[in-house]
């Protein structure tokens, strides 16, 4: 690590020293240049063009004029989007599925990781892990699927066992009111295994003799866990917080639009989706408009991380930058 | 894992230890059951006789076990078209990934490359700042590829966070000295990175592998905006059809004998399905399984 940072400090002043000094970092390193070139060329167009291209948020765009000779039209969409008085529902709509995934998503990962590091059996343990991570690598589309599946009405185990449990059956998938609720905790079922990984790697980090002070001290494990074990891991938990933050008002398209019926619309229309809808779905597709929705969304996501990171910078004294 | 051995209580546990370790045995059982039993029924299901399952009599384990929803699937073409795509995207698509992943990781790894930090920020500022739906929909359909295979491939040539990770590998693992004494040997990057680089990080990059296949396999919603023709269409494309959208046409004509079951092998076509898509992804999942942690912690080290 030492001799990394000598050598950041190196190429450091190595760049701001004379230009023949670059030159010859150049002519050592070409190989080098050689290989970013086709990566930074696919960030270029791929990332950066699109940024330049969210300017038709701006503009009224027409196929004829494209994203550069169309005319400047100033804020018309965004102040059409809010005048819109349907635009309400879908913030709510947006802010009540991403605030109650959140909630569930932060502390469950961290419970299992606690969890799964105190089991006292390694075998256990190593199946536990093995189940609860698969979802993670299951599509959008299978896990909505497998929910239908457990839930049905008619067939789905669920609701066969509280038919013999309570004596009646709960329609989750055609009743609107569920849809939050089916969305954010298929949400959890599926990520909440894979959340814990990086808590599992922060939690191995911890010094072992601090544990066996806290023993000699006659602390228990529930006092162990709280004074040790999460004070050591807070860093993580506000880099993934911080990193949850950032998608506070993307719900994701996806598995929103997968699970989109004309039963739930009322509660699924979700900022993406009308996004979409209004870019792509209809029969008069209105580029500008959505690309402005596109573009608030992105800007706030962007507004949050930076903040949240502040604050965070500011109170704990750690985050990701 | 030494931590663990080291934590178990050596004095003899307190009250409160032993209450706390029943719990936490009881609160891991409930997590592997909620996790584990909905594909538990999902595959008890799948070789289950149609008649029981909807008769609701499938609990735990299959009833009058049968091989005829996967039969079902086996005569559905469709599935076999978007079998056959999604192959090929999660293939090509991962070996383009890889390429473009390494090439951008080697370079940003090397602490005497003078651009380093410029090009890690504008890199690393894609992930939280981009141009949105429409504008990358613009371009890919300027570029030409809408409607053709490209839109499935190039426009997610490099996962920026999937980088990183290599990068970080690259960095720490990869000692100064030794990079030193190669190239006091005379080797130059290229073969730096082919014959020394690359064979001491290949845990991580078997799973920087699997994440980019597992993104491939399970692509939608790029499917769904780029490509119209039916022959393209990845499998997820296909399982919507199938699994939520119930278009069931072809499968009562050709997968079934008589009539009357139809409606029932249509059914348990979807369990079947659901199990057969899922399974490469799977396999690949427990083949990479172990080097798990190792790969995610060190993308976990900020950099």
């Amino acid at each position: 690590m030492k001799i990394k940072q000598t050598n950041v400090v190196s190429a450091n002043t190595a760049t701001k020293k004379k230009p023949h000094k670059i030159l010859a970092e150049m002519k050592r390193n070409w190989q080098l240049y050689v290989m970013i070139a086709i990566p930074f060329i696919y960030i270029l167009i791929f990332k950066y063009y699109p940024m330049l291209g969210a300017q038709i948020a701006f503009k009224k765009y027409t196929p004829k004029g494209g994203i550069w000779g169309s005319q400047w039209v100033g804020l018309d969409h965004f102040i059409r989007f809010f005048k819109n008085p349907q635009c309400w529902t879908y913030i709510k709509n947006t802010l009540a599925i991403s605030t109650y995934s959140l909630v569930l998503n932060i502390p469950f990962p961290i419970i299992l990781a606690l969890c799964l590091d105190y089991c006292r059996s390694k075998a256990f343990g190593k199946t536990v892990q093995m189940v609860v991570y698969l979802p993670h690598f299951l599509s959008t589309v299978i896990v909505i699927s497998t929910m239908n599946m457990i839930l049905d009405n008619r067939i789905g185990v669920v609701n066969n066992m509280m038919q013999i449990l309570t004596g009646s059956k709960v329609n989750f998938l055609g009743n609107a009111e569920y849809f939050r609720s089916l969305y954010v905790w298929s949400g959890v079922w599926q990520g909440t295994g894979w959340g814990s990984i990086l808590y599992i790697a922060a939690l191995s980090g911890v010094d072992p003799q601090i544990h066996e002070a806290a023993i000699i001290d006659g602390a228990n494990k529930f006092r162990r866990i709280w004074h040790i074990d999460l004070t050591s891991i807070r860093p993580t938990i506000v880099i993934m917080v911080i990193m949850k933050l950032g998608t506070i008002v993307t719900v994701g398209f996806d598995k929103t639009f997968l699970m989109q019926n004309s039963v739930n619309l009322r509660v699924s229309e979700v900022l993406s989706t009308y996004e979409y809808k209004t870019g792509l779905g209809g029969a008069r597709p209105d580029y500008s408009y959505a690309t402005a929705i596109g573009l608030m969304l992105s800007v706030v996501n962007f507004a949050m991380i930076v903040t949240s990171n502040k604050i965070s910078n500011k109170l704990s004294g750690s985050g990701l930058w | 894992m030494k931590s663990i051995v080291n934590k178990k209580n050596k004095i003899k546990g307190c009250f409160a230890d032993k209450v706390f370790d029943v719990l936490n045995f009881i609160v891991l059982f409930i997590i592997f059951f909620l996790v584990g039993y909905p594909l538990l029924i999902v595959i008890s299901s799948s070789f289950s006789e149609p008649t029981a399952l909807l008769a609701g009599k499938v609990w735990l384990y299959p009833i009058q076990p049968t091989l005829a929803g996967y039969q079902a699937v086996i005569h559905h073409k469709q599935i076999w078209v978007g079998v056959g795509n999604s192959v090929f995207y999660t293939v090509v698509g991962t070996v383009i990934n890889m390429v473009i992943t390494v090439l951008a990781a080697y370079p940003l790894s090397r602490t005497d490359f003078a651009p380093r930090k410029f090009i890690s920020l504008m890199f690393a500022f894609t992930m939280w700042f981009h141009g949105g739906l429409m504008p990358t929909y613009l371009l890919v359909r300027d570029l030409g590829m809408y409607n053709t295979r490209w839109a499935l491939l190039i426009p997610t040539a490099m996962n920026v966070w999937n980088m990183i990770i290599v990068r970080t590998y690259f960095q720490n693992s990869i000692s100064e000295s030794l990079f030193e004494s190669a190239r006091l040997d005379g080797c130059d990057d290229f073969t730096y990175l082919l014959k020394i680089a690359l064979p001491i990080s290949m845990p991580t990059l078997a799973v920087v592998t699997l994440y980019y296949a597992v993104a491939h396999w399970n692509v939608f919603t790029a499917a769904y905006i780029y490509l119209q023709k039916q022959s393209l269409q990845p499998l997820q494309t296909v399982l919507r059809e199938i699994l939520l959208l119930s278009k069931m046409q072809e499968v009562s004509v050709d997968a079934t004998a008589g009539e009357t079951n139809a409606q029932q092998m249509s059914e348990i076509l979807k369990y079947s399905l659901v199990v057969v898509a899922s399974i490469p992804m799977v396999i690949l999942y427990f083949l990479i399984q172990k080097h798990f942690t190792k790969g995610v912690m060190v993308g976990s080290v900020k950099g």
